[in-house]
């Protein structure tokens, strides 16, 4: 994957991950906060442009990755999430400024919160895609989803996810 | 503010031991401005141990609740029912609370979910640092409002020792400044280092915290009981 | 006379004295303490006893004082801050004075966190310059902290450390004016290796007339290596080896580094001879005391007068 300064992720490189076998059978589901003022716009041109990227990935819009808190990644993987990845602009034209900066310290923070659950850390990762990137949106999709074949699913059962005995969300596979 | 860090989550999780329901309860004050055990902490806590539960194959009932302080008895009467349905209270409030609800509940076995460390202050978003000891004596007019017994690593009244460095406290360079340099600086820029000619004498101990505990009676404020 | 030492004694006879320093075994060892004593008898005025150096556990300093005493050294122990309250360490001061030690040497002391036994509870009920004010309280009006009177005699001659090198610069004469104040009656340094920066010290000390309240003894440490000058640079505070001494080890072979080391040494101290203001050296030769008797030698300062 072609590396600016700008346009960061979280894996390192070279990737531990990749090196792994992936499960046979396995079809990870993948929650994938996008903001609004690029990634999502990337998502988008990406569909348009008939690029293919994998079904695994469910998006959800935020207005800017600034929004994401700690307890909103918790919850993806509370809810049964393999992967989660949050999905903001270049590093230095985030519409808000700084919010793509904020979402990336938070990402490391909540990567030991999962730890200590005993989640693989690399199952949560942060990207930067600019809204004109379609294909580097599909790349990163493709990317996550190869990763989480590899970690297996998330040994979290997925009904877990309760907040004062009402079922929260569930991310239900499509098979 | 009290200033507090959440225990590791192993360790939470070792207190909680075979319980099957937990209430995870938060206090509204100090430890929420140091993001301890507010709210916040409380939904993030209760989320990683209903994970960590489920991977682990065990039946775990997570209850969150956050109340505006756990010092004062009056702001329990909300949860009451709460704390008396839990197998364990896990308290993410200070030391204070956590005892309050001993006292409150005398059958419950409070759990502390934090570790009480100091009184102190943010200094920048994200950095809380210890301020003041507690020492029942205070002498911040003679140092021009910094104190030495919390912030100089020895608690020394005449310093600063040998090992002060560029202004930085040999015990952590990277994250303590030397109180001791920070006074003289002080009173060199407001013109007072004279303040520092005479001798500080030996403190008097007795009103901090190895004096013995402290007890503030005050008899104007105490409860009057009408005899019936 | 304050205490009748031999150091003090020397002192106060205008000649200039040495002193050297001996750290107690780490358990109740005594035959390492004959061993390094045997190299400094004769050959230095007084043997500073350390405390608990660097907070790691050894044998007490009021112990390893009398031990010398027997040996025929006279000793001057140190005292820190960090692990005695002022019960204990007026309590010690008592037992001290009644085993025949005359000369105290007043200190913070490191922080636990450096020692073996970090978890410990730092006492720090006094600092050094509190310290200094108690014994001479005890010595000069026969009274405990509290004002209680002293039964029977205490004489006590009272050292305390100054670090010319510290920061911030500023705060330093001061400091020593301050322990002169509260009773120090002579200060060693901090090794000296920056020349300069000491020279201001001392021209600062001097100006104040702080050289004839308090004498002052420059404390001098041998090299061993070209390695030893970078460890002391950056794990002990304080302590600044320019990068001139540090070629001159460098530009000897790795063998002949240990003697290279010396020289500069024997160097330091005949500098600091002709130092106004100076009434002695401080030899802090840390487990190479065999070689002190060889860097007094060559300094010149053998043999010990007699008072």
């Amino acid at each position: 994957m072609a590396q600016r300064d700008d346009l960061i992720s979280t894996v390192p490189d070279p990737d531990p991950v990749m090196k792994l076998d992936p499960v046979p059978g396995f079809e990870p589901v993948i929650a994938s906060l996008c903001c609004h003022y690029c990634s999502y716009v990337a998502a988008d041109l990406a569909g348009s442009m008939r690029l293919q990227y994998p079904a695994n990935i469910r998006i959800i819009r935020v207005p800017c990755t600034g929004k994401v808190d700690i307890i909103h990644i918790l919850k993806a993987f509370e809810s049964g999430a393999d992967g989660v990845y949050v999905s903001g602009c270049e590093e230095g034209s985030c519409h808000f400024k700084i919010g793509n900066l904020l979402a990336k310290k938070r990402v490391y923070y909540a990567k030991k919160l999962i730890e200590e659950i005993g989640l693989e850390p690399e199952r949560l990762e942060m990207f930067n895609t600019a809204a004109s990137q379609g294909p580097r949106f599909a790349e990163v999709a493709t990317l996550m989803t190869e990763r989480i074949r590899r970690l297996g699913p998330s040994p979290i059962p997925r009904n877990v996810a309760f907040v004062n005995g009402e079922k929260e969300y569930e991310f239900v596979p499509d098979n | 503010m009290i200033l507090a860090e959440r225990k590791p989550l192993a360790e939470i999780i070792e207190l909680i031991g075979d319980a099957r329901k937990v209430l995870v309860l938060g206090c509204g004050t100090c430890v929420t401005v140091c993001f301890a055990g507010g709210s916040k902490e409380v939904g993030i806590l209760a989320s990683q141990l209903r994970m960590a539960a489920s991977k682990a194959g065990k039946e775990l009932e997570v209850v969150e609740e956050t109340i505006e302080r756990q010092c004062e008895d009056e702001f329990f009467e909300g949860v009451k029912e709460k704390i008396s349905d839990a197998d364990v209270v896990l308290s993410l409030a200070c030391g204070v609370g956590v005892q309050t609800i001993a006292e409150l509940f005398p059958e419950v076995v409070p759990l502390p979910g934090v570790n009480t460390t100091s009184f102190g202050r943010p200094v920048e978003p994200g950095v809380f640092v210890e301020y003041c000891a507690g020492c029942g004596d205070c002498l911040l007019a003679l140092t021009a409002g910094i104190c030495p017994i919390a912030r100089c690593s020895k608690s020394l009244l005449n310093g600063p020792c040998g090992g002060s460095e560029n202004g930085r406290c040999e015990v952590d360079p990277e994250n303590i400044p030397c109180a001791w340099h920070m006074i003289y600086e002080r009173l060199e820029k407001l013109g007072r280092l004279d303040w520092l000619d005479k001798i500080s004498e030996a403190k008097d101990w007795s009103s901090s915290a190895s004096g013995g505990v402290r007890i503030d009676i005050r008899e104007d404020l105490r409860e009057i009981k009408l005899e019936s | 006379m304050k205490s009748n030492s031999n150091l003090e004694k020397l002192l106060a006879s205008g000649k200039f004295a040495v002193t050297s320093e001996l750290g107690p075994p780490k358990g109740t060892d005594v035959a390492a303490i004959e061993k390094k004593a045997g190299y400094l008898k004769g050959k230095v005025d007084a043997v500073n006893i350390t405390d608990n150096q660097t907070a790691i556990v050894r044998m007490s300093s009021i112990a390893t004082s009398k031990i010398l005493i027997d040996l025929g050294l006279e000793p001057v122990m140190q005292m820190v801050s960090r692990d005695r309250n002022r019960l204990a360490m007026q309590s010690d001061l008592f037992g001290a004075y009644a085993l025949g030690i005359r000369n105290v040497l007043c200190l913070t002391g490191d922080h636990q966190k450096f020692g073996n036994h970090p978890q410990a509870k730092g006492v720090f009920d006094l600092d050094s310059i509190q310290m200094l004010k108690m014994v001479k309280a005890m010595r000069d009006e026969g009274k405990v902290l509290c004002g209680d009177e002293i039964s029977g005699g205490f004489e006590m001659f009272i050292g305390a450390a100054a670090n010319p090198f510290g920061d911030p610069f500023v705060a330093r004469v001061p400091r020593l004016a301050k322990k002169a104040e509260a009773g120090a009656d002579f200060i060693q340094t901090q090794c000296i290796f920056d020349m300069d920066r000491f020279s201001k010290w001392l021209a600062g000390a001097v100006d104040r007339g702080l050289d004839k309240k308090v004498h002052i003894l420059a404390g001098v440490t041998p090299l061993k290596s070209a390695g030893m000058a970078n460890y002391m640079n950056k794990n002990v505070a304080g302590i600044n080896v320019p990068e001139e001494i540090i070629e001159r080890l460098k530009g000897v072979a790795k063998e002949k580094q240990a003697d290279e080391g010396i020289k500069i040494c024997v160097e330091q101290i005949q500098q600091i001879k002709e130092m106004k203001g100076i009434s002695g050296i401080h030899l802090m030769a840390i487990e190479w005391e065999h070689r002190v008797p060889e860097i007094l030698e060559l300094a010149g300062l053998l043999p010990r007068p007699v008072v």
